[in-house]
């Protein structure tokens, strides 16, 4: 039992650090397609959302083809000296951050959509940069949207099984995340194990979709009352 | 010009194409008191307003006294310009109370560039018991209140109002009305103040610039832009004059007062004004008749004598606007009265644009009303 902890500290960094870096990342690529009227808006929104249709043995396989030596990522990571990519925690966050992309940018992009722009240029008339009307008026009424995205990223990665399984393989405290610890107890007839995790997500899950719906209803019950 | 000019007046010239007209205008104006833009809804004065705030992008130039806020290589950006904005809906920052909106932009200028403290600001506009509110609870007028206030604690080189009467029940106008007038008294930062409500620009305004269809067609001071007959009214304001004066006495029997305008006497419904105190009067054009002799045997109190400048057609055939000019000693003083008149009695009375100058027509005037 003691080496279940692994997988579920593994998990649990990769999903942490996965949501980390998307916030950082999407924040700027949610704000410029929310504000662009340039062509290649919907070009890059479809881009950004085709892990959300595709099969995660496509992504995988892509994945870990540019992982190798002399695939795109491999290549953009050697200077860095972390490479090789496949089948290292490295390899996963990056997989990670790729096709948790959407649940990140998604409920920004809605919340920065529907902010109200006079709001920025009352801000503007009142001395505020425009990096200032970002932290001062952006920031804090997009707040729950941020919550979301955070929450749906990070429970998404938790979840993700295929594309791991393709990139990372199995190997205990590197790549050996939650899903793939169930994976093996059921396919080594270890079920009282499998119930154990499989269980726990199964509430974890639960527990995530359900004050991530109270926090929207909240949000939305205030939004209105803006309105008013 | 010279520098002490220059640092009266505000110089805009904006061109910008929009979707249904091309604003295209080039006008001075003083760089003290309050200056109105009136026109009708789309006749491109909220757009103009925008452009002066930096908010709508067209090439132009501004000058703001003697700092130049754009030309052909500078363009300030709206955080860059010492202006303060107040719009139509108040546009109060939703996650902050009331306290965090009105300190916004004070927290944002520089303590040597501070001439208006929120000490001072607040119980002015009675926002002390408010300050711990969330501005989703306040009332339309309470709104207007803290966006105001939020608007001069950034101690702006310029105020900018944006039709802020508009969006109010005539109630909480009547509660507004009175702190921009006094705000026009006190403080003397220049405003431009857009509206369609004549009767809010007769309170309020010094000067008067026109617009129609994004174009300048009039500008002046207040009672030489609306005495002129040709002035384009909006929707149900009536053409009339303003008139500024003071009170030389009261009558307490009578409940009146006597206010002197351009070397004649008025008389008034008495209200708190004192003798000596400044009055400014709106006389409607229905409000004048006209007669060729000095009818002393009625009810109108107020006889004077006048000549005719111009007479124009009204809106409704029937009727024709007659221009006259009050009949004074000193030949440079020249007030302006409008008189509605149908036309038949103008025909009766012998009323024609070639005989203007001719003769004395006496002016019976039936109401006026005191604005200030």
């Amino acid at each position: 039992m003691m080496t279940d902890w692994q997988p579920i500290v593994l998990s649990a960094k990769l999903a942490s650090l996965t949501t980390l870096i998307l916030l950082l990342l999407a924040t700027p690529l949610a704000w410029w397609l929310s504000r662009t009227q340039s062509r290649f808006k919907h070009v890059i929104t479809s881009i950004v959302s085709l892990p959300l249709v595709l099969p995660p043995t496509v992504l995988g396989f892509y994945l870990l083809v540019s992982m190798a030596p002399g695939g795109i990522l491999n290549d953009a990571f050697t200077p860095f000296g972390i490479t090789p990519l496949a089948f290292s925690f490295t390899g996963l966050v990056i997989a990670s951050v790729i096709y948790s992309l959407p649940f990140a940018v998604q409920p920004l992009l809605n919340a920065f959509e529907h902010l109200d722009n006079k709001l920025l240029e009352a801000a503007a008339t009142l001395r505020a940069s425009p990096r200032d009307r970002f932290c001062s008026i952006v920031l804090p009424l997009a707040r729950p949207a941020y919550l979301s995205a955070g929450i749906l990223t990070f429970a998404h990665t938790v979840g993700e099984f295929g594309v791991i399984l393709m990139i990372g393989g199995n190997i205990p405290g590197e790549t050996r995340v939650l899903s793939i610890a169930i994976y093996d107890h059921v396919e080594a007839l270890e079920y009282s194990q499998a119930h154990w995790l499989s269980g726990g997500m199964i509430l974890f899950s639960f527990v995530v979709l359900y004050a991530l719906y109270r926090l929207n209803d909240r949000a939305t019950t205030k939004q209105s009352s803006w309105a008013s | 010009m010279s520098e002490a000019q220059q640092k009266n007046t505000i110089k805009l010239s904006f061109q910008a194409t929009l979707e249904h007209f091309t604003l295209d205008i080039d006008c001075q104006i003083p760089n003290k008191g309050l200056t109105a833009i009136y026109g009708h809804s789309g006749s491109g004065k909220t757009t103009l307003l925008r452009c002066i705030a930096g908010l709508h992008a067209a090439p132009g130039y501004l000058r703001v006294g003697d700092v130049v806020w754009q030309d052909e290589h500078l363009n300030l950006p709206t955080h860059k310009r010492k202006l303060a904005y107040v719009f139509q809906d108040a546009c109060l920052f939703p996650h902050m109370n009331v306290a965090d909106n009105i300190a916004y932009g004070y927290r944002r200028t520089a303590d040597t560039k501070r001439s208006l403290s929120l000490d001072d600001l607040i119980p002015w506009l009675g926002l002390a018991p408010l300050l711990k509110r969330c501005t989703t609870t306040l009332s339309g007028g309470e709104k207007q209140r803290v966006a105001i206030a939020r608007a001069l604690a950034t101690s702006p080189d310029l105020l900018l109002l944006d039709e802020p009467l508009s969006a109010l029940d005539s109630e909480s106008k009547n509660t507004i009305l009175p702190y921009l007038e006094q705000l026009h008294r006190e403080v003397s930062i220049p405003m431009i103040y857009v509206s369609h409500s004549l009767s809010e620009i007769t309170r309020l305004a010094d000067h008067l610039l026109t617009l129609k269809n994004g174009k300048l067609i009039s500008a002046g001071a207040l009672s030489d832009v609306l005495s002129d007959a040709a002035f384009p009214l909006s929707g149900d304001d009536e053409p009339g004059v303003v008139l500024n004066g003071h009170i030389v006495q009261r009558d307490e029997k009578w409940a009146l007062m006597q206010a002197q305008i351009g070397g004649h006497c008025l008389w008034l419904k008495a209200n708190g004004a004192r003798v000596g105190d400044k009055v400014r009067l709106r006389l409607l054009a229905r409000d004048v008749s006209l007669s060729r002799t000095r009818n002393t045997e009625q009810s109108i109190l107020n006889i004077l004598p006048a000549r005719l400048l111009s007479i124009r057609p009204d809106t409704h055939p029937a009727n024709v606007l007659v221009t006259l000019s009050l009949a004074t000693q000193a030949e440079h003083h020249n007030t302006k009265i409008l008189a509605r008149i149908t036309a038949r009695s103008a025909e009766a009375l012998a009323l024609k644009d070639e005989s203007a100058g001719e003769g004395t027509i006496w002016l019976q005037v039936k109401s006026a009303a005191v604005i200030e």
